[in-house]
């Protein structure tokens, strides 16, 4: 006979679960009993929103799926800006929560919360366990549904007695979900459809996104792109999904992309949309995006099909095996003109910035090379810190850039580099973050020195929640409300934690402060004090069409 | 556009929760939502009725399939079907006016399924252009209280939604 919690720990090794994030409670005491003599690692966060990240961001650096624990009430109510996070973005993750015993569900008894209901809009699927005995079944459900087809979280809630319920273990057999059969190919006669298309076309462009990542599909979207010889631009999700310094890449489009990847999406007659949902950030006005072309969109998730753009040819399928399928079709006609027309833009209109002062993107630039030739991490908080980390570092594989895309949560860059670094221990890991964001799970310092993580920390300083100043400077006559910060001394917090810290104002200094930061054992977070007043540019105005931009 | 979707879920703890709360938080319109188990108790059948455009009823469906207790969805409203709705009225009805009442009910092939001392209690079946129309015949009399299922509805014939296709 086992317990509830033995079970569970049986369940999550099958899964292959090596690593779970968590933080302890009453409602979970059977688990973390269960856990005392486990094979499985687990990682004690500060907070639940830390380990709810953490576990995200294990998922994202890996392509398996994170896992995280919290108790019953508060516990449970702390993850939900994770799962909702990590719904946003496609993260598969499962949640564990402790409950209330099964007698007292319903009467608001003492750390009760319906994290069932409330969570129901912000994960994929999830489930109250009522029944020991349907443990195995409902564990293998949920990482089968977090796992494939589009992947998100799952939660499981189990009530204190059913943890503590002792039950022999009963393998659960195959699993029998009547509503859920993800479909992986692509319709052929859609195929042949886009085909003919992309063989008519003369100005293509490819728009790539988070699941060509997620599928695992960036070889298959280079060999396309230079098949058709067709640019490409990512959104936030696909950074890294198409090689930074390769030719055809164009960077990201819509409201902070470059004005060459805007420009082209603009004036091409074919739009290839692969692993992408049209997000309002990416198209601007939606009524003028991509005028002129005919829109081809691949996507997993057939919802997104026609959601907030009409397309002309709606491929339902796993990116990667419908572009093996296309690959095997392909014929390309690109009018040389169209390239020529590119590289003008590019020339004419380059990503760039001001030189003088300490300007977060030069910081940026120096992350990458110093890091350059080495396998490096990068995830970020959000705000302007994370725009400048998408224009500026240039991402080369899927996965190195990890960043809170449909949510924009601050506070999530920091756990999900620990996640990141348990993930990956031997990789470089940096978090590229903001004074405002940083101060949202700053004590999961105490989580990186305990775990001698060696995250690096670079605080891109500007005494301002920057992106709100950016908008409240161009849209709301310079008043800046509430958006000044007056800061504690980073330096002094992180030193107190047990972290290595420095302090960074000039520019001649940015340098060996990344080298002393990476050549350190230890988590060392770097206060770069940066130009207070220093804009994303370029950018598209809310509302407006994506060629019609600032800056 | 007003389109009815036959869904077949699974009979779980939650789904209509799962299924009004995608309604609510997308902002489409429910007109009406009726939902009992099957012949198969593992299963219940909802019939909704929703008010929308063309984009929107095709991302009702669209999301709904997406939901993993959500088994089947069908748009029938250009299917050949047969809908009823059923409706119990409690009408007021002292004696001098019963007979009169009794008359509509019965061109309505309705029946009184209850009589107190001042009110009866009509119960009409049909679809809902009858029904709306017995509802306008009893209010002069003056409607106590209103109760209606919504739309429940099958396609004729061969066509079926069934978890087997
Ligand atoms: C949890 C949360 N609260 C509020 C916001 C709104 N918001 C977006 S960016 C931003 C400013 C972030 O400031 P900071 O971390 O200093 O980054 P900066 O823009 O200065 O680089 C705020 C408040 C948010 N995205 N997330
Ligand atoms: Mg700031």
């Amino acid at each position: 006979m086992l317990t509830g919690g033995q079970i569970l720990v049986e369940c999550l090794r099958n899964e292959g679960v090596d690593t779970i994030f968590g933080y302890p409670g009453g409602a979970v005491l059977p688990i973390y009993d269960a856990l005392y003599d486990a094979d499985i690692r687990h990682i004690l966060t500060r907070h639940e929103q830390g380990a709810a990240h953490a576990a995200d961001g294990y998922a994202r650096a890996t392509g398996r799926p994170g896992v995280c624990l919290a108790t019953s009430g508060p516990g449970a109510t702390n993850l939900v800006t994770g799962l909702a996070t990590a719904s946003m973005d496609s993260v598969p993750m499962v949640a564990l929560t402790g409950q209330v015993p099964t007698s007292l569900l319903g009467k608001d008894s003492f750390q009760e919360a319906d994290i069932t209901g409330i969570s129901m809009p912000i994960t994929k699927h999830n489930y109250l366990v009522r029944d020991v005995n349907d443990l195995p079944r409902i564990i293998k459900e949920a990482f089968y549904i977090a796992t494939t087809g589009r992947p998100g979280p799952v939660l499981i809630d189990i009530p204190r007695d059913v943890s503590a319920a002792k039950t022999e273990y009963r393998d659960p057999g195959p699993i029998g979900l009547r509503g859920y059969q993800p479909r992986l190919a692509g319709e052929p006669a859609k195929i042949a459809a886009a085909a003919k298309a992309i063989a008519k076309a003369r100005r293509p462009v490819i728009y790539a996104g988070g699941g060509v990542i997620n599928s695992g599909a960036a070889g298959q979207l280079r060999k396309l792109a230079e098949t058709l010889m067709a640019p490409v631009v990512v959104t936030l999700m696909g950074l890294g999904g198409f090689p930074a310094d390769h030719p055809l890449y164009l960077g990201m489009l819509g409201m902070h992309g470059s004005r060459y990847a805007n420009y082209a999406v603009s004036e091409c007659d074919l739009l290839l949309a692969i692993g992408v949902r049209f997000d309002d950030r990416v198209t601007g006005k939606v009524e003028t995006f991509a005028p002129h072309a005919t829109i081809i969109h691949i996507d997993i998730d057939q919802a997104e099909l026609g959601k907030n753009v009409s397309v002309d040819i709606a491929i339902a399928g796993d990116v990667r095996t419908v572009l093996v399928d296309l690959l095997k079709h392909l014929t390309s006609n690109p009018d040389p003109a169209w390239n020529e027309k590119i590289q003008h833009w590019k020339k004419e209109y380059p990503l760039d910035y001001r030189k003088e002062g300490m300007r977060p993107q030069a910081v940026i630039r120096e992350i990458a090379e110093v890091t350059a030739g080495r396998p490096v991490r990068i995830t970020t908080e959000v705000g302007q810190n994370q725009m400048w980390t998408a224009q500026y570092f240039p991402f080369t594989r899927p996965r190195s850039f990890i960043s809170s895309g449909g949510l924009g949560t601050m506070g999530y860059g920091f756990p999900a580099a620990i996640g990141v670094q348990v993930a990956c221990p031997d990789e470089l890991v940096f978090d590229i973050a903001g004074d405002g964001s940083i101060q949202m799970n700053i004590q999961e310092l105490a989580t990186a020195v305990n775990y001698e993580l060696p995250i690096n920390v670079a605080i891109l300083d500007n005494g301002y929640l920057g992106m709100v100043r950016q908008w409240q400077e161009l849209f709301y006559n310079r008043r800046y409300s509430q958006t000044e910060l007056r800061n504690p001394d980073f330096v002094k917090i992180a030193e107190a934690y047990g972290a290595e810290a420095l302090r960074v104002e000039k520019v001649t200094e940015i340098r060996p402060a990344l080298e002393q930061a990476v050549a350190s054992s230890k988590p060392v977070l770097l206060d770069f004090i940066i130009e207070r007043e220093e804009n994303v540019m370029p950018m598209v105005p809310p509302g407006e069409s994506i060629n019609k931009m600032l800056g | 556009m007003r389109s009815t979707f036959s869904v077949l879920v699974e009979n779980n703890p939650g789904v209509l929760a799962r299924v009004a709360g995608l309604f609510s938080r997308r902002g489409y319109n429910i007109d009406s939502l009726s939902v009992s188990r099957t012949d198969d108790p593992t299963i219940s059948r909802m019939t909704i009725v929703v008010e929308g455009d063309e984009t929107i009823l095709d991302q009702v469906a669209k999301q709904l399939r997406k939901l993993v207790d959500v088994i089947r969805v069908r748009d029938i409203t250009n299917d050949p079907y047969v809908d009823r709705e059923l409706v119990l009225i409690k009408v007021n009805a002292d004696s001098a006016k019963r007979g009169e009442i009794m008359q509509i009910v019965e061109i309505f092939r309705g029946r009184i399924v209850d009589v107190g001392e001042h009110t009866c209690i009509v119960e009409v079946t049909g679809d809902e252009g009858k029904i709306n129309a017995i509802e306008s015949a009893l209010k002069p009399f003056g409607i106590v209280e209103l109760v209606r299922t919504g739309r429940v509805a099958l396609q004729r014939g061969t066509q079926t939604v069934l978890v087997e296709e």
